[in-house]
């Protein structure tokens, strides 16, 4: 019997090592031979976790499976009998371009992920100019997925063109943003498709060396990434001659040390370079003046993941979806108090609602939504008035939303706003770097000012507003810049939060 | 497991330092390096770390104190971490975490008399459709209600 059970973080963390102890215990017991592959997550995290048997070729779910499941599972009589994974309507609604192999293969197998398609971009890659790349990435239309949403191939020209003896690839993977877990899955659950897409960078701008910095809240990426790079270099992926093509291409994991600023990407350069993750001014660019100095391309993961399958299916088959100039997939991370919580990779351009109603079928709790915050801790609180909102780069910044890294996190009627606006702040004062002014202390007198409005003073709420213009004018990164959005989205959007209806505390 | 301060030896800590110093930016591999070997950044390593990498102590101690993994005394045998971001408030990690530190008679970054536990904030595990989590060690958990936590803590001898 062939089963497959994630070894996903997530999966882990609500059991799964302990259900694949079951099975086989089980199989042991009823001498039932099985053989069990750890997976990444297809990404349905209410169903995790989410063991698959195969029958008769096809992989059948189960799930949310317990240890006490295992017996039933084995039998073929459990009740979580979910029937074919691929048939479930959250797989079938979606196009899974960059997460195509993710829980389907054995991520650190590279036979495994060469079946499925690994490795085609980087071959065809290699019978490119740097320039033919470039243009590729170009023609793709694929803009950063950290957030920003700069035309990658943009920046790499950047790179390209600039004279010098060394250049850089570097991937952030600080994936610092409540509600985002994006980068994570991908790098636990298909680590060489990050691998591939910063050696197609690498070939494409002149780079030989690249880094991952890769935050330290996440050990399981860090441990996969790392073996995975061995197996890369030992295979000839990475390397002198990469895939015999004697070129130069190799990489290093590096972890991080729990500064959320260090997802900016001159603060991460920074960090490499081992001095305090502090924010430089920009100009010059990181393309031209970064790590050590020297001209880097900084790329989000899902932007370097998204690379191998541009160049395995064309850049127009990529271009080809999407909404107007946010082309291809989004992989939205839906979290939070949701029912059905996970990644949804699917064109740019879904309507809200849809997520978070449909797809996310409401909150958890089963009360009605409230708020959902999207692009992480910088992002705006939306209310349900706003949820005919589209999902694209411009659509949602028109609505005075910030699609960010495309984590949505979903809020219940029960949240207290006035509670998450002082959190935002807090959050600000707690990862200021402390090179501006107004991040450093404008986010302390934030908490302080916020914390008058609680106590009914409203001639504070005057001054929230002008701090919140102070720290959007005079920061000199998103930390300070964008901690106005949650914040005064909740004071716009739920006025009545901030109204003097509260006792005074003392 | 953490090292009592005096148990310190330097012929370790030169090791770690040379084994590092062909890295691009050796110093925050070297000073994970230590902290896993010590449960901590030992000050006895700052003025080797200064030599080899031709810094001044007060660069070192400006980077070791800027960032919130680095520690520069032992913590307690366990290292609990809850989450306090956004998903994980949605779904009542604030409540969660408040209850755990009045039971343990705690503040964050504090401590158990006993030196089993000590509690840290972090903020987002990237479990955040399987939230509240928190993290012991290496180990993630997710979905953690009050009698989760209870287990988690008592484990941990608490």
């Amino acid at each position: 019997m062939k089963i497959t059970v994630p070894m996903d973080s997530a999966a882990k963390a609500v059991g799964a090592d302990e259900v694949v102890e079951a099975l086989l215990a089980v199989a042991k017991d009823k001498g039932i031979e099985i053989d069990i592959t750890r997976t990444g997550t297809r990404g349905m995290i209410w169903l995790e976790p989410l063991v698959e048997v195969e029958i008769d070729g096809v992989r059948h779910g189960f799930g949310p499976a317990t240890p006490a499941d295992a017996a039933a599972i084995l039998d073929g009589s459990s009740d979580k009998a979910l029937g074919p994974v691929e048939a479930l309507d959250w797989m079938k609604r979606q196009t899974r371009l960059t997460f195509a192999r993710v829980g389907i293969i054995d991520p650190l197998s590279l036979d495994d992920y060469q079946a499925h398609g690994g490795l085609a971009g980087l071959k065809r890659a290699l019978s490119l100019t740097g320039q033919e790349i470039t243009d590729e990435v170009k023609a793709s239309g694929l803009r950063g997925r950290g957030g920003a949403g700069f035309p990658t191939g943009i920046k790499w020209q950047t790179v390209h063109d600039a004279d010098a003896p060394q250049k850089y690839i570097v991937c952030n993977a600080d994936e610092g943003d409540s509600g985002t877990f994006a980068d994570r899955m991908i790098m636990e659950g298909d680590p060489f498709t990050l691998i591939e897409g910063m050696a197609i960078a690498g070939l494409g701008v002149g780079a030989t060396k690249g880094y991952v910095y890769l935050r330290s809240e996440y050990p399981d990426a860090i441990n996969v990434m790392r073996k995975a790079v061995d197996i890369a270099r030992k295979a000839g992926v990475l390397g002198a001659d990469v895939l015999g093509a004697g070129r130069a291409f190799d990489m290093e994991i590096r972890m991080g040390a729990g500064a959320y600023v260090c997802g900016e990407e001159t603060s991460l350069l920074n960090s490499l370079e081992g001095k305090r993750g502090v924010v430089r001014a920009k100009p010059p660019l990181p393309a031209l003046e970064g790590f050590l100095g020297r001209p880097t391309v900084v790329n989000n993961v899902i932007s370097l993941a998204t690379v191998p399958v541009i160049f395995e299916k064309g850049a127009q088959h990529y271009a080809d979806f999407g909404l107007g100039r946010s082309r291809g997939t989004v992989t939205l991370q839906i979290a939070g108090n949701v029912a059905r919580g996970g990644l949804f990779e699917t064109a740019f351009g879904i309507g809200l609602d849809e997520v978070v109603n449909d797809l996310g079928g409401g909150t958890l709790s089963g009360r009605p939504v409230k708020a959902v915050q999207i692009g992480g801790p910088l992002g705006s609180y939306l209310p349900v008035s706003k949820f005919d909102a589209k999902l694209g780069y411009e659509e949602l910044d028109s609505q005075g939303g910030l699609l960010g890294h495309a984590g949505l996190v979903v809020f219940d009627d029960t949240t207290d706003m006035l509670g998450m606006a002082r959190f935002a702040m807090e959050f600000c004062a707690v990862e200021s770097c402390g090179k501006c002014t107004p991040c450093r202390i404008g986010a302390v007198r934030g908490v302080e000012t916020i914390d008058r409005i609680a106590q009914g003073d409203m001639e504070a709420l005057p001054l929230l507003a002008d701090l919140c213009e102070t720290m959007k004018d005079g920061s000199l990164c998103a930390l300070g810049g964008f901690t106005p959005l949650p914040v005064m989205s909740a004071v716009t959007h739920f006025p009545d939060a901030f109204s003097q209806t509260k006792e005074a505390a003392e | 497991m953490p090292t009592p301060e005096a148990t310190i030896d330097s012929a370790q800590i030169g090791r770690i330092i040379s084994s590092h110093t062909d890295l691009e930016g050796p110093l925050l591999p070297i000073l994970h390096a230590l902290q896993d070997a010590f449960g901590f950044v030992p000050s006895q390593a700052h003025a080797p770390i200064a030599e080899a990498l031709n810094i001044t102590r007060a660069e070192l101690h400006g980077v070791i104190s800027f960032y919130h993994d680095f520690q520069t005394a032992p913590q307690g045998r366990h290292v609990l971490k809850i989450c306090r971001a956004e998903a994980c408030q949605s779904v009542g990690g604030k409540a969660l975490a408040e209850k755990t530190l009045a039971k343990l008679g705690l503040d964050w970054h504090g401590t158990t008399p006993n030196g089993a536990v000590t509690i840290e904030p972090v903020y987002c595990l990237g479990l955040c459709a399987c939230a509240p989590a928190v993290m012991i060690g290496d180990k993630v958990i997710g979905r953690v209600d009050d009698t989760r936590m209870d287990s988690i803590i008592s484990e941990a001898g608490a």
